[in-house]
């Protein structure tokens, strides 16, 4: 799990028209020792009044445990389309996920958030585990989550 | 088919099962562990009442969940830092640490999965569909061994090995089914292939955007008692618009923090519960005894995995390649072999190399292949069949008796079985070839003969008759793998019958020394019983002649009872011993004619040397159970044999009663005769349980058998219905 990286073709939602202008973003997600399976991590970004925009990655292939993500499921209602092709395995405890990818420019200081939602097996489920605003000046600035994620860092 | 069907999964997945099933075993005992040690619930308590405890215990609550053994924990997240902790529903206090057990982790990872994610997960449901198609096939497999589902629990009988097999596969059977069924079942939904999703209650159209309503005042709660909950998540801090959510073992609801009350509400689905009640039957999670129960059948898996193999092994080896076959179309002697273990193949294959030897074609075949056209030069068929349960085609002659009937005679046959004489269908499965042959027209080469739990003598004796039948010679020498033989020396003898023209002989041999492996494994000399059978190896013969044992291991020596036969060329060797001469001799079990334990009574009937075990038996019977011996002789001064002897054990109180029928005299008088005289007492005894033990020639068990046939009659029952149970054994030379 460590250093995977992956570079994708945003779902539409996110490569807002008329700004074709996107950089690459990478995404860090270290978990804590919290002594369970591996987690399922849903990222995903809403706008500034909090409606879902689009889905980043999904960590983890079994969509029967997806209503356990629960905010990104009751945005999306599981509907699969979101997260064609940005599908990977669940990150067990301890580990890392990285990501790289292209993020439209105006995704940046224009009030979005980003979400992450995290769930392990016989363990609390925990929405909005990350909710951190897409800046410029936040890049690089690690924030920690409330549960399972030791740190999240993008730049 | 059955058979193969059972067989291949089980090799192939011996490991794999092996491994599920003693990881499953470990991990039946955590439900009940969890169970025993959680929290007691309090009685009628709501879950509304419950969260408003744990609440104020817990600044930041989150969660709580009710396991389903009762264990409720608690999730919160405060002043930055999230806890979590096992709590006592009667105060909301934290009790212990609500950390996920990291051995049953590492177990439940193993079991469903190999620590290979989905790989795993496919390879491990591989398992447990070998493991249900072997629990089905076997389960086919031990109503055919015990003559039909309704004799499911009959007595078995047999070699250890396949005995223990079936004795646990019946017991084990059901569980290992189940566990296997559902373990397919999870698997599936596991993967999506189930519509047993859960549905969401739907999103209100709006929150009242209150916060803060109490607890314990919260309608949708107060009605819910604590034992229907499973989790109840509670809304985001500080969001207006989140919501409660609220499982319970009906369904899923959401709940408005401003008012309490229910804002939707989701039913849980048919497939939803099946899926959980699976869930439930197989971890034992909310059924921990059930879960324990199969914990403990799984158990027996590998037991069972190894008798299997072994069973499979002896099949194996007793089954020679066949050397030399001739082709079927130039064959003079087709020999044909029904056989279900294997060992009969052995047989044959003596058969056909002394058949060789004095020249003739000869091709060996199983009898389900078995089509006259194929062998045009056939001067004879010799079917050398076994029986497979009550009389029924063993594996390698099943549809023989559709064939036959289909079948125009082309050469004389000759039928041998081979069977147990202490079953009660004794080699039927040959009978019915013999009559559908005869029936259909067959030419009879020889009558119909036995061998009898694969007596080279029996064999050696059919293979001259057939010799003289042919115009040959034919010395059948069937070595089954014999045990080493030790060397029993003589230490005394007494000396019967010389006046009635029979010599008989009480032989008694000091025990040889047993090493320590034999001690530790229990084999040859270190464990024995009368009963058992001693093998002698005369001197110029290969062939062994078994005697029954008069003698126990604790008894501190070897003793047989020997009548000399004219011409005999054991019995001859055996009379001529004096103390201090040694003969070869190993030991065989017998375990169909031990005593056994319990304290029903025993009904010991023999004549001649046939008092031998049962003299035995008397001996090592120091608990007193009730022994009513018969002994017929033919003259009292002459061959009482042990006369003195049950004299003795008659005042110490092994020995019950004794009733003698003497055949020489005025008024001839036969152990049936005696056993008649005493019917309403035998009767009586057989009321209170009684195991009736035989031993001696095959005319006087024809006519005990005839006797018991008539004392039994008025309670309803017959010798067969005793045997069946076990309840009447023999022991006929």
């Amino acid at each position: 799990m460590k250093s995977r990286l992956a570079t994708l073709a945003l779902t539409t939602a996110l490569t807002l028209p008329g700004l074709a202008l996107a950089r690459p973003v990478t995404l860090t997600t270290t978990l804590n020792s919290y002594g369970g399976d591996g987690a399922y991590l849903a990222l995903y970004v809403t706008d500034a009044s909090g409606a879902y925009v689009g889905s980043l990655w999904m960590a983890g292939d079994k969509s029967r445990y997806y209503e356990h993500l629960s905010a990104w499921y009751a945005a999306t209602g599981g509907d699969p389309a979101q997260i064609n092709g940005i599908t990977g395995a669940s990150v067990g405890a301890g580990r890392t996920l990285q990501i790289t990818l292209d993020l439209a420019d105006s995704l940046f200081d224009a009030g979005y958030t980003l979400h992450i939602d995290a769930a392990v097996e016989d363990m609390r489920d925990s929405p909005n585990e990350i909710a951190v605003p897409l800046t410029a000046a936040g890049a690089g600035t690690p924030v920690q989550g409330r549960r399972y994620i030791s740190s999240f860092v993008y730049q | 088919m059955i058979r193969a069907l059972h067989r291949w999964p089980g090799l192939v997945a011996l490991i794999l099962v092996t491994v599920l099933a003693l990881s499953g075993a470990a991990l039946s005992v955590f439900p009940l562990a969890e169970r025993l040690t959680a929290q007691q619930p309090v009685a009628g308590q709501s879950v509304a009442d419950l969260a408003a405890r744990v609440a104020a215990a817990h600044p930041g609550l989150e969660e709580i969940r009710r396991s389903p053994s009762g264990t409720i924990t608690a999730w919160w997240f405060d002043g930055g830092t999230p806890g979590s902790a096992v709590i006592d529903p009667a105060t909301g206090a934290n009790v212990g640490s609500a950390d996920p057990n990291q051995m049953e982790r590492w177990l439940t990872n193993l079991h469903r999965s190999l620590f290979l994610d989905d790989a795993g997960r496919l390879v491990m449901a591989a398992g447990a569909a070998a493991m249900l198609v072997l629990a089905l096939s076997g389960a086919v497999l031990v109503a055919r061994r015990t003559g039909g589902w309704r004799r499911w629990f009959a007595r078995l009988r047999g070699p250890l090995a396949g005995r223990l097999h079936v004795e646990l596969a019946r017991v084990a059977v059901l569980g290992l089914a189940l566990s296997a069924a559902t373990a397919l079942w999870m698997t599936a939904s596991t993967f999506d292939l189930l519509p047993d999703g859960a549905l969401r209650p739907a999103d209100p159209a709006a929150v009242s955007g209150q916060m803060a309503f109490p607890l314990e005042q919260m309608a949708a709660l107060q009605d819910v008692p604590v034992n229907t909950l499973r989790k109840l998540s509670f809304p985001y801090a500080g969001d207006a618009q989140d919501m409660f959510t609220l499982s319970t073992d009906a369904g899923t609801g959401l709940i408005d923090q401003g008012t309490g009350g229910l804002l939707s509400w989701a039913d849980l689905t048919p497939w939803q519960q099946v899926s959980e009640t699976i869930y439930m039957l197989h971890t034992g999670q909310g059924a921990a005894v059930l879960g324990l129960v199969l914990g403990l059948i799984a158990l027996i898996v590998p037991v069972m995995g190894v008798t299997g193999a072994l069973i499979w092994a002896a099949g194996r080896r007793g089954r020679p390649r066949l050397r030399d076959n001739a082709p079927a179309s130039r064959a003079q002697t087709v020999i044909l072999v029904g056989s279900e273990g294997g060992s009969t193949w052995g047989f044959a294959a003596t058969l056909a190399r002394a058949l060789r030897g004095a020249g003739q074609a000869v091709h060996v075949a199983p009898m389900l292949a078995f089509d006259p056209t194929r062998y045009p030069k056939a001067e004879r068929f010799l079917i050398l069949a076994a029986t497979y349960g009550e009389g029924d085609a063993p594996a390698s002659a099943k549809g023989f008796l559709d064939r036959l009937a289909r079948m125009a005679p082309t050469a004389p046959l000759a039928v041998l079985g081979f069977g147990d004489r202490s079953f009660p269908a004794f080699c039927a499965f040959a009978a019915k070839v013999e009559a559908a042959a005869r029936a259909k027209g067959w030419a009879v080469l020889l009558p119909m003969d036995t061998v009898d739990r694969q007596s080279p003598q029996d064999f050696a004796r059919w293979g001259r008759a057939l010799g003289q039948a042919i115009g040959v010679t034919l010395e059948l020498d069937r070595q089954p793998a014999r045990p080493v033989a030790a060397s029993l020396t003589l230490v005394s003898r007494r000396d019967y019958g010389e006046a009635v023209q029979a010599p008989t002989a009480i032989l008694r041999f000091a025990l040889p020394r047993a090493t320590l492996w034999a001690r530790l494994t229990g084999r040859g000399f270190a464990r024995f019983q009368a009963g058992d059978l001693l093998g002698i190896l005369p001197e110029g013969s290969t062939v062994p002649r078994f005697y029954s044992l008069a003698s126990g291991r604790r008894d501190g020596f070897v003793e047989i009872v020997v009548k000399k036969h004219p011409g005999g060329l054991c019995s001859g060797q055996l009379l001529a011993l004096e103390p201090g001469d040694a003969v070869q001799a190993f030991l065989r079990r017998n375990p169909g004619f031990h005593a056994g334990r319990g304290r029903a009574p025993l009904i010991l009937i023999g004549a001649g040397t046939g008092i031998g075990p049962l003299a035995g038996i008397i001996r090592a019977n120091t608990r007193r159970r009730p022994v009513h011996l018969v002994f017929g002789m033919r003259h009292a001064d002459s061959d009482f044999l042990y006369g003195e002897d049950l004299t003795t054990w008659q005042a110490e109180g092994r020995l019950t009663q004794l009733s003698t029928a003497v055949s020489r005299g005025a008024r001839p008088h036969y152990v049936q005769d005696a056993l008649r005289a005493e019917a309403a007492q035998v009767a009586e005894a057989i009321r209170k349980g009684a195991r009736i033990m035989v031993c001696g020639g095959r005319d006087m068990a024809q006519g005990v058998a005839q006797a018991l046939d008539d004392i039994l009659a008025p309670m309803g029952l017959t010798p067969a219905m005793l045997k069946a149970g076990g309840r009447y054994v023999e022991d006929v030379y």
